[in-house]
């Protein structure tokens, strides 16, 4: 990140080649493709559904019918990890999606209109922050039951309030620039000054920390599922290791691979967003821009 | 009835005369393998913490087992489920079924030193038990009248005969509680509830909220030269790995019921200082089934309910869920208690015949290989019943039906399950030794009570079932009992109104050094005053 801060980035390749400068980036974004293409051919590469007892229960690692082994019910362990694969991103992007939404949305009103506004959404921000995330989180989906849509709504609730603390930062301080000033001038709406104007010039913070903000969701959907709170109906990492915990002693392969597979995704997210933390740093960014 | 007396009493010479002549030979000849020996300390797990030790107040079960040292009922039962003597030395029917007549032990005191007599037994039974205890209100209401004969008589006359009124006496059921303590008290508020007064084996010496209940040798014993062992600690240890971990480490010596997880008990049972055995729990005989809504489509047709027991492998439940704990179930009686009918429509699994069933139903396979869709509300029990669950889910998809799963907290099933919100769900209730007391509520049209947990939660109906389960109710003819309740049995399995699983068994370990621990149907909740310690 020093590296990249002292020498500039060029124009057109600069986001790459800024990107690239950094090796633990690129090898995570290596490692995200690689998970990213096992979710998606999942159903290719294990046509059945993950919850079918194909095997002997507790067959080890290597065996004839199950490369990772089973578990306790002789389910493949490979295709749990597979099919988790779907369950962790798809949980990790869209409870980030409307995090940011939310969070991008109160942000940007609090930081343009300032005034009691702001007071009013920055004591509401507060008011999230002061209760420990995980611990609000496991009271929604207990109070919402267990599903898909709750879980995506309980983590992006919790998740929100650091994103709308950026957004209002980066809002305060490019209101007071010349180009909005100059857009105030010609007479357009606030609307398009916040759409148009000063969003687009705040993005790239915001990407830097979303994508940090899907590792930290896949792993509260893992603590979710491993404490039993996951959607039952859905084949999930934190589920596996939950689930083969209490044999940990007769069989560790059963909790091992699906920890690792979380180590990893979790470990490449943040290493890519590392990497696009250098490509996108905001000084940079605008040099490279002027 | 005078016959099995006179075996009751040689059995108690014998037993009183092998104590008298093992005694000094112990002395004698040291060395020689120990018979029941004074002394020595045992360590049982108690869990989760009992909110009280009063059992006339509290039945649940780890009070149960604690409070069972306390207290005694006038009898208690053998492995076959007959009775024995224990507070009562005798007893007697009147020919019509009617009149129960107990001759009380003459040398019984409470802990504080008062003589136990027939007025306590009047006491606890028409007033105390009445108001406090649910199981013991339900049976002594059918008395007509309680009398004390003289100091050491009871008699119960019934209003009509009661089949199972004997098993009323069995300690958790009516525990003996002193009156000259309660008698005129709010009994809820008695200041005595902190320090329990029974006429059991052991007395309660402290209790250290949260970690452990102390309970010594009670000198004053009415079995003479008993009870063996000084003093009892029950441990409290609420996670269940350091309970596992407890036991291999010999810290405690015993630990009963759900102590130990399931996925444990395969390990601890290869462990060389305990000895696990499952008998000791016949009174209670647990059977659990899967909970189904007959109100709702498609499981209102008897062929789909018959089809779901082809399709679920109950021997694979056995094995690789409760890893071997337990019997595949074949009907709504478990075949440890009384009056179990083997003879009866068998569900042998079967896949095909699940899908042979449902065609006929109706049930064709639609595009998706799909035939019906129901839901499924996982009892919230614990990591066993999720893997159950999850089991159900698939052996029903390989039959054509789509089960989706829901979870829940303990209170929302019962909540759900008792206001008929559910299509399937999971179950398992005590049976207490006899249909009547516990197999008929779950069946009869006249407990389908809406909002009331344990009743007949499925909506089944059948008059003819009613009238089998009223008879054999009201006549204490065993032989007319069995013909009746095979009756019974015969036309529950052929409806299916619950998908019996499994008849449930429990792991108690003990530690090796410790003798006698499991002797009756009650097992560990019994009065421990012949367990013995045997040094080396």
């Amino acid at each position: 990140m020093t590296a990249a801060a002292i020498t500039p980035a060029r124009k057109g390749s600069g986001f790459w080649s800024a990107f690239a400068r950094n090796k633990g980036a690129v090898i995570g974004l290596a490692f995200l493709t690689l998970i990213i293409l096992m979710a998606a051919f999942a159903d290719v590469l294990y046509p059945d559904s993950p919850w079918d007892m194909t095997a002997m229960p507790f067959q080890p690692p290597l065996s004839e019918d199950a490369l990772l082994g089973s578990d306790t019910l002789g389910r493949d362990i490979a295709a749990g990890i597979a099919h988790g694969a779907r369950v962790s991103l798809l949980i990790g992007l869209t409870s980030t999606a409307v995090a940011v939404l939310i969070g991008v949305f109160l942000g940007a009103v609090s930081g343009f209109y300032g005034g009691r506004v702001d007071d009013l959404v920055m004591r509401f921000t507060e008011l999230f922050q002061t209760i420990p995330n995980f611990v609000l989180a496991v009271v929604l989906v207990a109070i919402f039951t267990p599903s898909l849509t709750s879980i995506v709504l309980a983590i992006a609730i919790v998740s929100w309030p650091p994103l709308a603390r950026l957004a209002r930062g980066e809002f305060m301080s490019l209101r007071s620039r010349e180009f909005v000033h100059a857009a105030v001038t010609t007479g357009q709406s606030n609307m398009t000054i916040i759409w148009r104007q000063i969003l687009p010039n705040s993005l790239s913070p915001i990407i830097v920390s979303a994508s940090l903000m899907v590792a930290t969701a896949i792993l509260l959907e893992s603590s979710l599922s491993f404490l039993g709170l996951g959607d039952p109906n859905l084949m999930s990492w934190g589920y596996m290791v939950g689930a083969a915990r209490t044999v940990i002693r007769q069989a560790w392969w059963m909790s091992f691979f699906p920890g690792i597979a979380i180590l990893l995704t979790v470990l490449a997210l943040n290493l890519v967003g590392e990497g696009l933390n250098d490509a996108l740093n905001p000084k940079l960014a605008r040099k490279g821009r002027s | 009835m005078s016959n099995r007396l006179r075996h009751f009493r040689q059995t108690l010479t014998a037993a009183a005369l092998a104590a008298a002549l093992a005694a000094p030979l112990a002395l004698t000849v040291p060395g020689v393998a120990a018979a029941q020996e004074r002394g020595g300390t045992m360590n049982i797990i108690v869990q989760p913490e009992p909110p009280i030790l009063v059992l006339g107040l509290n039945q649940q079960g780890p009070t149960q087992t604690v409070a069972g040292k306390i207290y005694q009922g006038l009898l208690t039962f053998g492995f076959d489920l007959k009775p024995q003597p224990e507070l009562a030395e005798s007893w007697e029917v009147s020919p019509d079924g009617k009149v129960y007549t107990f001759k009380l032990v003459k040398n019984a005191k409470w802990h504080d030193g008062k003589p136990f007599t027939a007025h306590d037994v009047v006491f606890s039974t028409s007033k105390l038990l009445m108001e406090t205890h649910p199981r013991a209100r339900a049976t002594f209401s059918k008395c007509e009248k309680i009398e004390a004969l003289d100091d050491y008589t009871v008699q119960f006359t019934l209003k009509e005969p009661f089949g199972p009124f004997l098993q009323a006496f069995e300690v958790s059921s009516a525990p003996m509680m002193p009156k000259h303590i309660y008698e005129g008290t709010d009994f809820k508020a008695n200041p005595a509830n902190a320090t329990p007064i029974g006429t059991g084996p052991f007395k309660f010496k402290e209790w250290n909220k949260g970690s452990y209940i102390h309970l010594v040798r009670n000198d004053e014993y009415w079995k003479a030269g008993k009870p063996y062992l000084d003093d009892i600690y029950f441990r409290v240890i609420p996670d269940a790995a350091s309970r596992a971990v407890a036991v291999e480490q010999g810290t405690v010596q015993q630990t009963q019921f759900n102590d130990i997880e399931t996925f444990d008990v395969p390990r601890l049972k290869g462990l060389p200082n305990v000895e696990m055995t499952t008998k000791g729990y016949e009174f209670f005989a647990p059977l659990s089934w899967i909970e189904i809504n007959t109100r709702n489509k498609p499981l209102d047709d008897k062929r789909f309910r018959q089809a779901m027991m082809h399709a679920i492998d109950r021997k694979f439940i056995r094995d690789k869920i409760w890893f071997g704990l337990g019997r595949p179930a074949t009907g709504p009686v478990n075949s440890v208690t009384r009056f179990f009918e083997p003879n009866v429509r068998k569900y042998d699994f079967d896949p095909k015949k699940a899908e042979a069933l449902l065609e006929e139903a109706g049930y064709k396979k639609g595009a998706d290989g799909t035939r019906a869709k129901v839901r499924l509300l996982v009892m919230p029990y614990g990591e066993t019943w999720t893997r159950l669950g999850e089991y159900v889910k698939q052996a029903m998809k390989r039959v054509g039906v789509d089960v989706t799963l829901e979870t829940t907290d303990a209170a929302g099933w019962v909540n759900r399950v008792s206001n008929w919100d559910y299509d399937l769900s999971f179950n398992f209730v005590y049976q207490y030794g006899d249909p009547a007391l516990g197999v008929t509520r779950t069946y009869v049209s006249d407990n389908i009570r809406k909002g009331v947990m344990f009743s007949n939660t499925m909506g089944y109906s059948n008059p003819e079932v009613d009238q089998l389960f009223a008879q054999a109710a009201q006549t204490n003819k065993d032989e007319e009992r069995q013909q009746l309740y095979s009756a019974a049995q015969k036309i529950l399995v052929e409806d299916v109104p619950v998908a019996w699983l499994l008849e449930m068994e429990f792991p108690t370990f003990v530690d090796k050094r410790f003798k006698n621990a499991v002797t009756t149907a009650i097992g560990v909740n019994e009065s421990y005053d012949s367990v013995y310690m045997v040094k080396k």
